[in-house]
């Protein structure tokens, strides 16, 4: 048991011994530290929006997660030990997030943390983890991590960021929807990301943005926010994220009718919606970036179909059991792609317990590339170690005839970018 | 967009706002004139309106129009037993002391939230609007519902004023505002007024959620914003005076769509707040108000 591991050695000798290893770790023929096994499960927290504006996202976060457990545990676990998933509610909430992370360090005594997606919850969360030594495994998509502004011990394996997301798409916009380009995103740290990576993205096309318009995230009445779309814009960018996405989309529509721009959206102003509810007819043939399809594709791999059936969603992407309870398909793949970038780096650490934290963060920093496959559905993956931070495809949907039908895929270059900094060179 | 079109949407969304937030407030402020109870789960009543309006438009299914009339009878039916009993089971034993109601109702408000995320959970649920229909200007397109909300909010704020000054009930309600030892002297029954007149306030509440529910959907968190705009409109037109109420709902539901199209939606609330402030200071009995006896 690691407690055992703690009595013996103090935390300062214990960091000693991990520099030592560090080395080992990074060097080719590294043997494997071995030690008795323990039988304890290994333990997950999982920092959950159950409840506030992140609420959707939650819910499906948390079906993926207990999905991949379950497969993870039916096939023997992480080092022969079972996981074991403690939820605390964020309320979507950063102050409240940094709390539940100081929860899962010192009164659930987790092995790591995980599952975080709204980039305020991570950025005030991401301190505590770092003071705790607690390895931080978040499923964000801001490009907070990538920045290298946060700590060594905040990962993002499994889903890619936003600065990533738009540079591969900037190209399509540019060529296919328009030249002239307005911008709706939430005023919080998730919208700044839309807001500084897509003028100088577009512009590089030869397209412009000629607008920008900032919504508070809990905003439920937007109307009064359309009079700023410049009237020979193009393309309407929009990113909303929060409970009343589909107002937005909603009011949208009644603003213009049939007579608007192209539409370009992040699928986040639709997700945990229903494309076919009442109000979004105007959305027909506008298009979405999503992360991993909503909808079964005919070119869907066997992996990405054992996935889907895994978690509990149908062709549309709605629960097996609802039809109505829309999933958070483009993003919380996420969830089950990091928790088996968590197995594969306790695996390759030889990770027994918290004291072992650091030769996780190591282990995890040493990963190049994941396969697609059971493991990876959504699609192969470059992982890069300095920023902790992984790349992969896009998916340009366009929504006809009330579903979304992926009409371009970027390649994983398409959104690579040069490091902005180098986790590795901060101390463990 | 041009300056006329933009202030006319700027002055339809400022009316739609202002529609619903003097029903709300009128609730809040009936009962405050009448029972002297600053009652702070006013929002939650609001919230738990427009999740009884999803319930009850989800169960029916059918045509979006009967779900909603349904939901708009129902809807508030419910929230006024529900506020009736805890008008019983809390304010009554209380004696309606004005500081402990206080406390009571923010407990109210924490029980009611926490009920409704249980039961009814953490997402926005879309209620179906009774009709879509877009009316096109030549400049930009509005929601034929929203219009609608504003007559609908005008028939029954009419109404409440019909019934508060030509009927009976309206008359001992006004006479136990006026004094209520003098009302109970001739043999008005103030508590059976009194338990009236909150159920009716949280009813109030709920028929604003209804109407507003089509276009912002069900939340659980939904009643905090209107709760606080309830509070600024109460105190800027005068606590207990209808009148001042409706006014100052129009006052500032119009200047925040304004502000709030023409500059920005935080700018909007500063201003009310600001007003509040000034309000407070120099005409502290607000702008209808009559000075306390």
């Amino acid at each position: 048991m690691s407690s055992f591991i703690r009595k013996s050695i103090t935390r300062r000798t214990a960091l000693k011994g991990f520099g030592a290893a560090a080395g080992l770790v990074a060097g080719p023929g590294f043997v494997r530290y071995s030690q008795a096994q323990s039988s304890e499960p290994i333990r997950i927290g999982f920092q959950a929006h159950r409840t506030g504006i992140g609420a959707s996202y939650g819910r499906w976060y948390e079906r993926t997660t207990n999905a991949a457990v379950k497969a993870i545990n039916a096939a023997g676990g992480i080092n022969g030990r079972q996981v074991e998933i403690i939820v605390e509610d964020d309320g979507t909430d950063p102050g409240r997030g940094a709390e539940v992370v100081g929860k899962f360090a010192n009164q659930h005594k987790v092995d790591v943390a995980f599952g975080t997606l709204f980039s305020h919850v991570v950025i005030g969360s991401a301190p505590a983890a770092g003071e705790n030594k607690l390895p931080y495994y978040v499923v964000s998509e801001g490009h907070h991590v990538a920045s290298t502004k946060l700590n060594r011990y905040v990962f993002q394996p499994g889903i890619t960021d936003v600065k990533s997301q738009i540079q591969a798409m900037a190209p399509w916009i540019a060529s296919n929807a328009g030249k002239k380009v307005t911008q709706i995103f939430p005023d919080f740290a998730f919208g700044y990301d839309h807001r500084d990576y897509l003028p100088p993205a577009l512009k590089a096309q030869g397209a412009d943005v000629i607008a920008q318009i900032a919504i508070p995230p809990t905003e439920s009445s937007f109307t009064k926010y359309f009079p700023q779309i410049p009237a020979d814009t193009d393309v309407i960018y929009h990113v909303m994220v929060g409970p009343a996405v589909l107002t937005f989309v909603k009011e949208l529509g009644e603003f213009y009718g049939s007579n608007r721009p192209q539409l370009f959206g992040f699928i986040d102003s639709l997700e945990a919606v229903d494309v076919n509810s009442p109000g979004l007819e105007f959305l027909e043939g506008s298009h979405f970036w999503e992360g991993s399809p909503r909808y079964a594709q005919p070119d869907d791999s066997d992996a990405q179909k054992a996935y889907r059936a895994a978690v509990g969603i149908d062709d549309n992407g709605a629960s097996v059991d609802d039809p109505k309870d829309i999933s958070t398909a483009a993003h919380m793949f996420g969830c089950w792609e990091t928790l088996y970038v968590i197995k594969k780096a306790m695996e390759d650490s030889g990770y027994q317990g918290r004291d072992d934290a650091a030769k996780l963060v190591e282990a995890t920093e040493a990963l190049t590339e994941f396969a697609e496959g059971p493991e990876h559905p959504q699609g192969p993956k470059i992982f890069n170690g300095k920023i902790h931070q992984c790349f992969g495809i896009q998916n340009i949907s366009k929504l006809e005839g009330g579903r979304l039908n992926v009409v371009h895929k970027t390649s994983i270059e398409d959104g690579m970018y040069e490091p902005e900094g180098d986790y590795t060179t901060q101390p463990l | 967009m041009a300056f006329g079109p933009h202030l006319l949407l700027a002055t339809l969304e400022g009316l739609v706002t202002s529609a619903v937030l003097a029903l709300m407030a009128l609730g809040l402020s009936l009962v405050f004139g009448v029972m002297r109870v600053v009652n702070v789960a006013h929002g939650e009543f609001f919230m738990l309106g427009a999740v009884l309006a999803w319930a009850v438009t989800a169960t029916l299914g059918g045509n979006p129009a009967i779900g909603f009339l349904a939901a708009l009878v129902i809807s508030p039916l419910i929230v006024g037993a529900v506020a009736l009993l805890a008008e019983q089971l809390v304010l009554k034993r209380l004696n309606y002391n004005p500081e402990a109601t206080i406390v009571a109702t923010i407990g109210l408000l924490y029980i009611i939230q926490q009920l409704a995320l249980t039961f009814y959970g953490p997402d926005a649920r879309p209620v179906a609007a009774p009709f879509n229909y877009r009316i096109s200007l030549p400049w930009f397109g509005y929601s034929g519902y929203k219009l609608s909300i504003i007559g609908a909010s005008a028939i029954l704020l009419i109404a409440t004023w019909f019934v508060l000054t030509r009927t009976r009930i309206g008359l001992v309600m006004r006479a136990t505002q006026y004094d209520s030892e003098t009302a109970q002297a001739f043999g008005i029954p103030v508590e059976r007024v009194y338990a009236g007149v909150f159920a009716l306030g949280a009813m109030l509440a709920a028929v604003a959620a209804v109407l507003i529910v089509p276009i912002s959907q069900a939340h659980y968190l939904m009643g905090l914003d209107p709760l606080l705009l309830s509070f600024i409109v109460v105190i800027i037109g005068g606590l207990g005076s209808l009148r001042g109420t409706v006014v100052a709902a129009l006052l500032i539901g119009v200047s925040d769509g304004v502000i709030s199209v023409f500059f920005s939606p935080t700018l909007a609330k500063i201003i009310a707040t600001l007003v509040v402030a000034m309000v407070l200071v120099f005409r502290p009995q607000g702008l209808f108000g009559t000075a306390r006896r």
